[in-house]
């Protein structure tokens, strides 16, 4: 009885502080949100969406540099509507996800744009490359919703996507256009 | 009615019609064998890319040559067929003509919605964005596949069927209908 008694107490505890960190740190809400990257096979647009991701964002628009973001990616779960394809995107050639499992964005600085704008800068480490970008990022408040949407075009090169006979552009272009629609809903 | 003289198997199509028809033919042996080729390429390659692009291409182009190919033929009466050849020629022969133009639209146009369905949409020549006509649907994507393949085979089957008959009345009827499409036959 004492021992269960100090469990609940344990897991009481436990549940008030992740609600702490809950309020600073908001669960991005992954069944309304997308990640996706669109690269250009001979020029034609093709997009890809990342099917798993989690991301946390505190966010105040009053307060745009106290708030932060991180958002990982797991790029093995890249569809492009096509198994046989995905799979070789999983590859090493490509995300080679088997060693670098996950792609992350995390926030370093958020600077204000004007209209609802905000530059947020921060690294970006794919396939175990890192560059600091920054990031245009629209917000939107609906009532306890907050959006972010925003896109950012990397070059493919810079994190060895694409190696071997990838490497021509010439088929699949350098830059790849990240795109991402992350919905927040603070309770 | 005035008699022909010379049979009418003598009057060749025109230079435009000519022109259309081996045009055309080129584009689909060049689409049918990349599309052959490149469905054959497992996984994907630069090569494969490529040939995927040329071909949608190329199925375009056949899809604008074959509309015009049909007004302009919609207009223009084709040179009479041999007198002696029988009924049911005639009609084979006018009903695999009539199937081969569906065929000239109907190819491009299950590739084209194929490729929509996809979520690829076509950038003619690498250069000019054509409207995607429907949204991506796994669904639809897998119907349009299946009947952009057996659209094709049919169409082997005509051209076989078309080339074979071509080469019938060269060599078995000796009836000159070949040199109305190939002039330099005369």
């Amino acid at each position: 009885m004492k021992v269960s008694f100090y469990r609940y107490m344990l897991a009481g505890f436990a549940a008030a502080s992740l609600t702490a960190a809950g309020a600073a740190l908001a669960q991005v809400d992954v069944a309304k949100s997308s990640v996706t990257a669109t690269s250009k096979q001979m020029n034609v647009p093709v997009e890809g969406k990342f099917g798993k991701f989690s991301a946390e964002v505190s966010f105040d628009p009053a307060r745009p540099a106290a708030g932060s973001a991180q958002i990982n990616i797991d790029v093995a779960s890249y569809d492009l509507g096509d198994e046989s394809y995905n799979e070789q995107v999983r590859g090493k050639e490509w995300f080679d996800a088997k060693t670098y499992p996950g792609a992350t964005f995390v926030s370093s600085a958020i600077a204000p744009a004007g209209g609802g704008k905000f530059n947020v800068t921060g690294k970006l480490s794919i396939k175990g490359k890192s560059q600091t970008v920054v990031v245009p990022v629209t917000v939107a408040q609906q009532g306890a919703l907050q959006t972010f949407d925003g896109a950012l075009p990397i070059k493919r090169s810079q994190f060895d996507i694409g190696t071997g006979e990838w490497k021509d552009t010439s088929v699949v272009a350098d830059e790849v256009l990240i795109k991402f629609h992350l919905v927040v809903a603070h309770k | 009615m005035p008699l022909n003289p010379s049979f009418g198997t003598r009057e060749s199509y025109t230079r435009t019609a000519i022109a259309f028809h081996w045009l055309i033919a080129l584009l689909i042996v060049c689409g049918f064998a990349l599309g052959w080729v490149m469905t054959d390429i497992p996984g994907f390659t630069p090569a494969k890319l490529r040939y995927f692009s040329w071909h949608k291409w190329i199925g375009v182009t056949v899809f604008a040559l074959a509309i015009v190919r049909i007004l302009w033929r919609a207009t223009h009466a084709a040179p009479p067929l041999p007198r002696r050849m029988p009924a049911w020629q005639r009609g084979g022969a006018h009903l695999v003509h009539l199937l081969l133009y569906a065929l000239m639209i109907a190819i491009p146009a299950s590739g084209y919605l194929y490729s929509s369905a996809a979520n690829v949409p076509v950038v003619y020549l690498g250069l000019i964005p054509l409207p995607r006509l429907i949204e991506p649907d796994p669904h639809l994507k897998d119907l349009l596949k299946n009947l952009h393949i057996a659209l094709n085979y049919t169409l082997l089957v005509l051209v076989a069927l078309h080339v074979a008959a071509a080469l019938k009345h060269q060599w078995l009827d000796r009836d000159g209908l070949l040199s109305r499409m190939l002039p330099f036959l005369k």
